[in-house]
């Protein structure tokens, strides 16, 4: 899929709300590095997702710039995979400096476990299984809308 | 003297129906010509009628319902005929990536997933995750392409569905629909001709024809020479073959993939034969480096060539000039073509080791240049008359030129679609090909509650530029089954049924 700019966001959101918690759901039970209730690991998890989404909003618009530098107004498979960096580490400082007040702090085994498994998985999901229900998606710049 | 006027036999074209634009059923009735009813027809049989049916079949529509009319026995074999004159044999990888695939409406598994399940061979998965990065596009082999087809087309029972002959023309019904005039092959059918009578009608027939280069035209038909000067779209074995039996010097015309496909054979069979093949290469326009209006809009080149993975920018196919192109109209969407158009090949690692062999031991040469005429030597040779922009005089001698550079015809010198400009109410677009609706209906040809799609070469210069190609002519067939969904003729397909559909396909069940 070769996105537009309101096409990546949509993507970005829809995965986070189905793959994303699906997969929350199954590693949350097994993250290493925390004794925590499980019941408060989902929830912790669950912001965790949201603030991905809300920051990605903001990330979406630097991809995209960056696009369009690209004359072919593409995004090669592997950028979906290594963003998973910069994003991490980006939310990983703002939750360990405090600045997310509403999500507890996370070790960091637990969060890049649960991190780098639910990105991934939407990767995964994103390059292929997505377009067997959605037939339109991949035509139309990843609008799911 | 004039040959005396047959009266035309029963079962043919009178003058009556070939003057008139909208035919009624007793005037097809009065001529003699059987009709038959379906209610949607698609003219062609490439891979263009054959990705509309696979959509079509797949939404719901039974078999029944719908005819294919074609001169051909199967979708892939004008392509395969097309690509092996053009030096892509089976084993060969075409041009178009991955998830292109024609014979999945999903395009999910990829061929790259395919090949490397079935080879066993991991390589083929890295180099789709580096892809264009670190490695060229990967893309599959032809033979993967043909043999899947082969398997979808057995499915969807697409020969239950396909009528053999040479459509002749297209013409509106009076009430509603359209009429098709076939031509049976010989000893098919009692009549000269038959006729469908149908609510909706699809036309992919592909390239109108081809073109030469106009300096070329002129020397074959004036010398007729049709051996020395070929086209590379046409058989021309017997070049690579003369060239295995002494050296020889060929001239290659034109900057785009088919140009270096045919390099690459004359390179293959450099190495391969250890021959002393001399080439001389001339681009009309001779690109030196990236090049563009502006820092957003810039293609790398270089050595002669503009590079680009695919025959158009990759996000025409879905993305961000797919969304673009969509809104725009008349003189500002042919600006648009004309910015990302252009002839273009991939920049792929074997071929540029090629070449910088072939430039480093002097038997390659690229040059800039028009060719004014060509003219044979007086012991049998092909002396081309090239000026440069630089105002510089070439005159290279050659055994063989080899035009590559694929122009293609005028859609008018296609009788059907001559015939549908002058009395079906079509017309041109932007870019003088078929101006088509963003559903790829074809405009100006409404007829009742019918409609007549088009998809293809014909209807480049629309609001979707990526027509040619097996993506683009999938993504116009799930736009004529959306549209044909929208009239009532199938269900829309939605993300249960197509789930459903997609596991058929995986175990290769009957849709
Ligand atoms: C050398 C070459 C390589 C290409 N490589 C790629 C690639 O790698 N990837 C990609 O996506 N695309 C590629 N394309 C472009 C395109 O996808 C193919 O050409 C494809 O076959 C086009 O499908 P089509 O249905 O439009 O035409 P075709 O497959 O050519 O089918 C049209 C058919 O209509 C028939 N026909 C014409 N007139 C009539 C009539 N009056 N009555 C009955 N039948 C008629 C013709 O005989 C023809 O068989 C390539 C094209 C060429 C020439």
């Amino acid at each position: 899929m070769v996105p537009t700019l309101i096409g990546r966001i949509q993507t970005r959101l829809f995965l986070l709300a189905t793959v994303g918690v699906v997969m929350t759901l199954l590693i949350m039970p097994i993250v290493p590095g925390t004794d925590a209730p499980l019941g408060d690991l989902y929830v912790t998890g669950l912001l965790v997702l949201a603030a991905v989404g809300i920051l990605g909003i903001g990330w979406e618009l630097i991809y995209h710039l960056l696009m369009q530098f690209r004359w072919e107004k593409d995004w090669p498979t592997s950028f979906g995979l290594l963003t998973l960096v910069p994003e991490g580490l980006l939310l990983y400082f703002l939750l360990r400096s405090g600045a997310i007040g509403f999500i507890d702090p996370i070790p960091s085994s637990t969060f890049w476990t649960h991190f780098t498994v639910v990105w991934v998985s939407m990767w995964l999901v994103a390059n292929g299984p997505m377009r067997v229900p959605f037939i339109r998606w991949r035509f139309r710049g990843g609008r799911v809308l | 003297m004039a040959a005396p006027r047959k009266p035309a036999e029963a079962g043919d074209l009178t003058p009556e129906l070939l003057g008139t634009p909208q035919w009624t059923d007793q005037m097809v009735a009065a001529a003699g010509i059987p009709m038959y009813d379906v209610p949607f027809l698609t003219v062609g049989g490439g891979i263009g009628s054959f990705v509309t049916l696979d959509y079509l079949r797949i939404y719901g529509v039974p078999t029944g319902q719908m005819k294919v009319v074609s001169n051909i026995d199967h979708p892939w074999q004008t392509y395969e005929f097309l690509t092996r004159c053009s030096q892509i044999p089976r084993p060969e990888r075409i041009r178009s990536d991955s998830s292109s695939r024609p014979d999945n409406i999903w395009g999910f598994p990829s061929y790259g997933l395919e090949e490397a399940w079935k080879e066993k061979n991991p390589i083929y998965l890295w180099q789709l995750l580096t892809e264009p990065i670190l490695n060229d596009y990967w893309t599959p082999r032809a033979g993967t392409v043909f043999a899947n087809l082969e398997r979808e087309a057995k499915r969807i029972r697409y020969w239950d569905m396909l009528v053999k002959g040479q459509v002749r023309m297209v013409r509106k019904r009076a009430g509603g629909g359209y009429f098709t005039v076939v031509t049976p092959p010989e000893g098919a059918a009692p009549t000269k001709r038959i006729v469908f009578r149908s609510r909706f009608v699809h036309l992919a027939i592909g390239y109108p024809g081809l073109k030469f280069l106009p300096d070329l035209q002129e020397f074959r038909t004036k010398y007729s020479d049709y051996q020395h000067v070929v086209n590379a779209y046409e058989p021309h074995e017997q070049v690579y073959e003369f060239l295995k039996t002494r050296p020889g010097t060929v001239v290659i015309r034109g900057g785009g993939i088919v140009a270096s496909r045919v390099l690459q054979r004359l390179f293959d069979d450099r190495e391969k034969y250890g021959l002393k093949t001399q080439i001389i290469h001339i681009f009309r326009t001779f690109i030196t480096g990236s090049h563009g209006p502006h820092i957003w809009a810039r293609r790398k080149g270089g050595d002669g060539w503009a590079y680009q993975g695919f025959n158009y920018p990759k996000s025409v196919w879905g993305g961000q000039l797919k969304a673009q192109m969509r809104k725009l109209e008349g003189a500002e969407r042919a600006a648009k073509y004309k910015e990302m158009g252009g002839t273009n090949t991939p920049k792929r690692r074997r071929w540029q080791e090629q070449m910088r062999a072939g430039r480093a031991g002097g038997y390659y040469h690229a040059v800039q240049g028009t060719v004014d005429r060509v003219e044979p030597t007086p012991d049998g040779r092909l002396v081309s008359y090239v000026r440069s922009s630089d105002g510089i005089i070439r005159e290279p001698v050659a055994d063989y030129i080899i035009d590559c550079t694929g122009l293609e015809a005028d859609i008018a010198e296609h009788r059907v679609f001559a015939d549908l400009l002058q009395y079906g109410g079509a017309y041109r677009n932007p870019v003088g090909r078929l101006e088509v609706e963003r559903h790829f209906e074809v405009k100006g040809t409404a007829s009742g509650d019918g409609a007549l799609y088009a998809s293809g070469s014909a209807t480049l210069g629309g609001y979707f530029p990526g027509v040619d190609t097996f993506l683009g002519l999938q993504i116009a067939a799930q736009e004529i089954a959306d549209d044909l969904a929208g009239r009532g003729f199938v269900r829309k397909m939605g993300p249960l049924r197509s789930t459903s559909q997609w596991f058929k396909w995986v175990f290769n069940s009957p849709v």
